[in-house]
């Protein structure tokens, strides 16, 4: 009886470290925002699979969730797109809306996601996905 | 009717006056963020004035150039019965009071989204279009968005802030356009009388910070005009030097009573002007203060309880116990959201 008591600690225990946080490496993940805020600031996702990526945003004001290379961002800094729906790893998030995106990371590294409206980024609106061999 | 109103006997006013760059003006000001991202440091005089049971507040909204329009949200301790352009140099004669007469040697003591925002009051005074609105820090912020108002990174947390302790906000739209055909002039300033009864006055000083950087630095005065000598909270420190106690003198009181719509200016009154200099990351509070002899301003009020997201105005005898900030001569209200107005074309957003 003691063993199967323990058993159930251990399974328990690790459906919650699972579950906790946006570390765990899986092919889904959800990030949510918060007072312009990633509420997850990292994320660690597998290389080579598609990833689905739930983006929450529980905020009165629009967000966006940008996720490339230091390039994509510095292009994303000073750029005038209004809005954000084609490109799976360029997301427009409506005020109290969240959007589901789905993209394949072909090689292991760390990307970091940004918002990159208008002082966003400075405020803090930054998080670092780490993308892991699968 | 709110409760309590009538039960406030003393005679209190507050003038919130916050200077960016030059501490010797008579302006406030507030942070607005230009449709291109940019802060412009819009300039911004206000006064509040407590009598009776009820809120007196005067402000100035001025334009810094920079094209478009501008939008200011100011966070309200009650529902105002009216709007009208305010006194044309109020602001200026309280400054030159303070300016002119050394310090005194009394110094020391002295929601989640609901069903939208209501519009329960809407005006134009000169170029200024004005809305008063009720609702929690979301319902605000879906209505300023809606409205063309861009809100800074930080708004969500600061309308909460202060909605979960008076859901009234007054949203007012410069437009450029509009005051360039009456002539008006960069720095030119419209003046606006806010008369508000409410029983919790308080002076909002977080909003000051909004759309600000952490590092960047607050200047503000502040001047309270009240019954008696109030106690204030936060008590005055570095980042909020008491640099003016003492009776309001009869010329002071009489010259601001001859201003436009300024007769509910008392007879006599206790002047006090906090200077505040402090990093925006440092200024997360508000302004309580007590006149009342209990020496025991709310800090409710002062907005250092933490309140839940959705509320109404703290009330006298509030569940937290607290002694009401009716002292507070304040009034506040004050508080320059700034915001930043966006045409819906989004043309000028970044991406």
């Amino acid at each position: 009886m003691s063993k199967l008591i323990t058993m159930l600690f251990v399974a328990g225990g690790a459906l919650v470290i699972a579950g906790c946080g946006g570390s765990a490496r899986a092919d889904h993940a959800t990030i949510e925002i918060h007072y312009s805020s990633f509420v997850q600031k990292e994320v660690e996702v597998p290389a080579g699979v598609p990833v689905s990526i739930t983006l929450k945003n529980e905020d009165p004001i629009e967000h966006e969730w940008i996720v490339g290379t230091a390039d994509v961002h510095q292009r994303h800094r000073t750029g005038t797109e209004p809005f954000h729906g084609t490109i799976p790893t360029e997301v427009t998030i409506p005020a109290f809306e969240r959007r589901v995106t789905t993209i394949t990371f072909e090689h292991p590294g760390d990307l970091l996601y940004i918002c990159h409206l208008a002082g966003h980024e400075q405020y803090g609106m930054v998080g670092t996905l780490h993308v892991v061999e699968g | 009717m709110r409760p309590l109103i009538t039960t406030v006997p003393i005679l209190a006013a507050v003038v919130a006056a916050a200077v960016l760059h030059d501490s010797g003006s008579a302006e406030a000001c507030a942070g607005l963020i230009g449709s291109n991202g940019a802060v412009n440091l819009g300039r911004t005089t206000t006064l509040a004035a407590y009598h009776d049971g009820v809120e007196h507040y005067v402000t100035a909204f001025q334009f810094q150039g920079g094209g478009g329009e501008f939008g200011t949200l100011i966070p309200l301790p009650g529902v105002p019965t009216n709007v009208e352009r305010g006194g044309g140099w109020t602001l200026q004669r309280l400054q030159l009071e303070t300016s002119i007469v050394p310090l005194s040697d009394s110094a020391g003591r002295a929601s989640a989204a609901g069903g939208g925002a209501s519009e329960i009051l809407k005006t134009r005074i000169d170029a200024l279009d004005i809305t008063v609105l009720e609702g929690g820090g979301p319902d605000v912020a879906v209505w300023a968005e809606e409205h063309g108002f861009r809100l800074s990174p930080d708004a969500p947390e600061v309308l909460d802030f202060y909605a979960a302790r008076s859901p009234i906000f007054l949203a007012a739209l410069f437009d450029g356009a509009a005051a360039a055909e009456r002539g008006q002039q960069i720095g030119d300033g419209t003046p606006v009388h806010i008369t508000i009864p409410t029983s919790n006055p308080w002076v909002p000083l977080r909003i000051l910070g909004l759309g600000k950087q952490a590092e960047d630095r607050i200047d503000a005065d502040v001047f309270l005009l009240t019954d008696s000598k109030p106690a204030p909270l936060p008590q005055p420190g570095a980042k909020m030097a008491l640099a003016y106690s003492q009776a309001a003198s009869e010329t002071l009181l009489t010259d601001l009573r001859s201003d436009e719509n300024s007769a509910w200016v008392p007879e006599s009154a206790w002047l006090t002007k906090l200077a505040i200099n402090s990093p925006t990351s440092d200024l997360k509070f508000d302004l309580a203060v007590d006149t009342s002899g209990k020496n025991k301003p709310s800090q409710v009020a002062a907005g250092l309880v933490a309140l839940p997201r959705t509320g109404g105005p703290v009330a006298s005898g509030d569940a937290f116990g607290e002694s009401v900030a009716w002292a507070l001569g304040a009034i506040a209200s004050i508080a320059i959201l700034a915001l930043l107005v966006r045409r819906r074309t989004r043309a000028s957003r970044e991406s």
